[in-house]
């Protein structure tokens, strides 16, 4: 899955690298770091951090910004 | 007849974008989101999908993320046709036609030029062949630095303290590379955020090991006699072996297919309204060529009308919304592009963030925290008005600093702050480098007259 994090946005609360810590990680005290390709299994664990984002900074195919699943529009 | 025109475009007008990455990418998706449902085309002269660049010098680096895959998540379906691996070689704005390296030609109604930037490679051609002298800009340059430093060289050299030297920089360090950093201005970040920072900025490099001179150029590359880069001389006559050399220097603007094309294109970028309409080299304005992203250059209301090209993510982003919008909608309906200049950075374990436009800046107040210390907000004042801020490791603050901006709050600055401390209540001069000497070049670019305005009030659009 491909996911892309707006860092403008982001304040490091670091919520995704509690919820997600694969993906996500935080570099120092406030920076994140993140692999913009997560493996398949990550799916339930990126959904909840993209959920729980409290500034919605991530974006990850197939999933809305509430973190429901929704259908991926070209079939990734 | 012009309502008509953009109705019939919107349902069977043919668009083309000049540039496959992130700017293009959301302007197409913005176009089909917005009821576009014409012939969508997209080229792009790299053989892949828009990519991201930014964790291509950070998670990339540290070994978080693959070089070969930082593909942009798609928001929503473009169904467009990609011509990639091709790069557009010639504009024809009389017939509506963008011309193919491959020979071929594209029509389209409407045009969106999103070609960007690329690194300035080392100016001596024969020294930048040598093996082991890399960019960083694209996927494959990450993809063959990271091979190189997994290898485990000797010394890695970083000729410019930009953010992406200094990015590079960091990322030996985490790795346990010896490297030396080499900066023709005093400090790092001196073009971006000025030399009070920038002494911050070199603290932490030396600080974390860093090998870093200032104030000396690169007079020349060594190489051995396989052809391989052994050695880096500088002005002060001294001599540095290393075997990884990282040419960060700064972009080009990807103007040159333009040449002769009669847009208003050059060096700088392409000068285009607020509404991303590109201007022609007589300045007018065209109604069917828009421009977005690195390679765009627009006046900005907040800063003075001045021309501002910002390499930045987040105008790629907003100003591709903008353009793409104002492409298939009627005159009144047009959206003007009014983007905060916003940039982050992350070197050493510190979060680097600032709004505004920091080289307008000729003072500074440190409103909180201290440089000592690292962690602190910095606001930059120029005529009696905030035009600026920068954070280090304090990014919660700085929207706060944006309204500030926005409202041409005055400087110095009258609020109360919290954990201000009681040698920062003075300006102090910022620190920018003479702008008519050589540089690399800072990530935003001013050009045209001086703002004068301290009345200014600013709406920031909703979109």
């Amino acid at each position: 899955m491909r996911l892309v994090v707006d860092l403008n946005k982001c304040q490091g609360y670091a919520q995704c690298a509690f919820l997600a810590p694969d993906v996500f990680a935080m570099h120092g005290e406030e920076s994140l770091i993140y692999n913009p390709r997560a493996e398949e299994e990550q799916r339930e664990r990126l959904a909840r951090a993209v959920a729980a984002c409290p500034v919605q900074a991530i974006t990850a195919d197939g999933l809305d910004r509430a973190g429901e699943v929704r259908e991926a529009p070209d079939g990734r | 007849m012009a309502a008509d025109y953009v109705e019939w475009l919107r349902h069977e007008g043919r668009i083309v974008i000049v540039g496959a990455s992130l700017a293009g990418l959301r302007a197409a998706e913005t176009l089909r989101a917005e009821g576009f449902a014409g012939e969508l085309t997209l080229i792009g002269d790299e053989p892949y999908e828009p990519y991201d660049r930014p964790p291509l010098s950070k998670s990339v680096l540290l070994g978080m993320a693959s070089p070969h895959h930082t593909e942009l998540p798609h928001r929503w379906e473009i169904d467009a046709k990609w011509r990639l691996g091709v790069a557009a070689t010639g504009l024809d704005l009389t017939a509506k036609r963008v011309r193919l390296a491959d020979g071929d030609e594209v029509e389209y109604d409407r045009l969106l030029i999103a070609t960007g930037v690329r690194a300035r490679p080392w100016l001596k051609p024969e020294e930048a062949r040598l093996d082991g002298v890399c960019l960083l800009r694209t996927r494959e340059d990450a993809a063959d630095l990271c091979r190189r430093l997994k290898a485990g060289p000797r010394r890695v050299f970083v000729i410019g303290a930009g953010f992406a030297g200094s990015e590079v920089a960091s990322a030996c360090r985490e790795m346990g590379l010896p490297v030396t950093v080499a900066e023709r201005a005093g400090a790092p970040l001196v073009g971006a955020l000025g030399g009070v920072v920038g002494a911050v900025a070199a603290d932490l490099q030396t600080e974390n090991g860093v090998d870093l001179r200032t104030h000396v150029t690169v007079t020349a590359l060594e190489g051995d006699s396989a052809g391989r880069v052994r050695a880096v001389h500088l002005s002060d006559e001294s001599v540095v072996e290393a075997d990884v050399v990282v040419v960060s220097l700064g972009s080009l603007r990807n103007t040159e297919w333009l040449e002769g094309s009669g847009l208003g294109a050059g060096p700088r970028g392409i000068a285009c309204d607020a509404g991303c309409r590109a201007f022609d080299f007589r300045g007018i304005v065209t109604d069917d060529v828009f421009v977005a992203g690195d390679v765009a250059r627009s006046p900005h209301a907040l800063f003075g009308y001045q021309f501002l090209s910002l390499e930045h993510w987040g105008n790629a982003v907003a100003q591709a919304e903008t353009a793409a919008h104002n492409m298939i909608c009627r005159g009144a309906d047009r959206r003007p592009h009014l983007w905060m200049p916003a940039f982050w950075s992350s070197m050493f374990g510190v979060n680097i963030k600032s709004v505004g436009v920091p080289p307008m800046g000729e003072q500074l107040m440190v409103t909180q925290g201290s440089l000592a210390e690292r962690r602190f907000a910095a606001v930059y004042g120029y005529q009696g008005r905030i035009v600026a801020a920068v954070t280090f490791d304090n990014t919660r603050w700085l929207e706060f600093y944006q309204r500030q901006i926005e409202r041409g709050a005055p400087f110095p600055v009258e609020f109360p702050t919290m954990d201000r401390r009681p040698e920062n209540r003075q300006p102090i001069p910022a620190g920018f480098p003479d702008p008519s000497l050589p540089t690399h070049g800072p990530m935003v670019t001013l050009s045209g007259y001086s703002p004068a305005d301290q009345q200014l009030v600013f709406h920031p659009a909703r979109h």
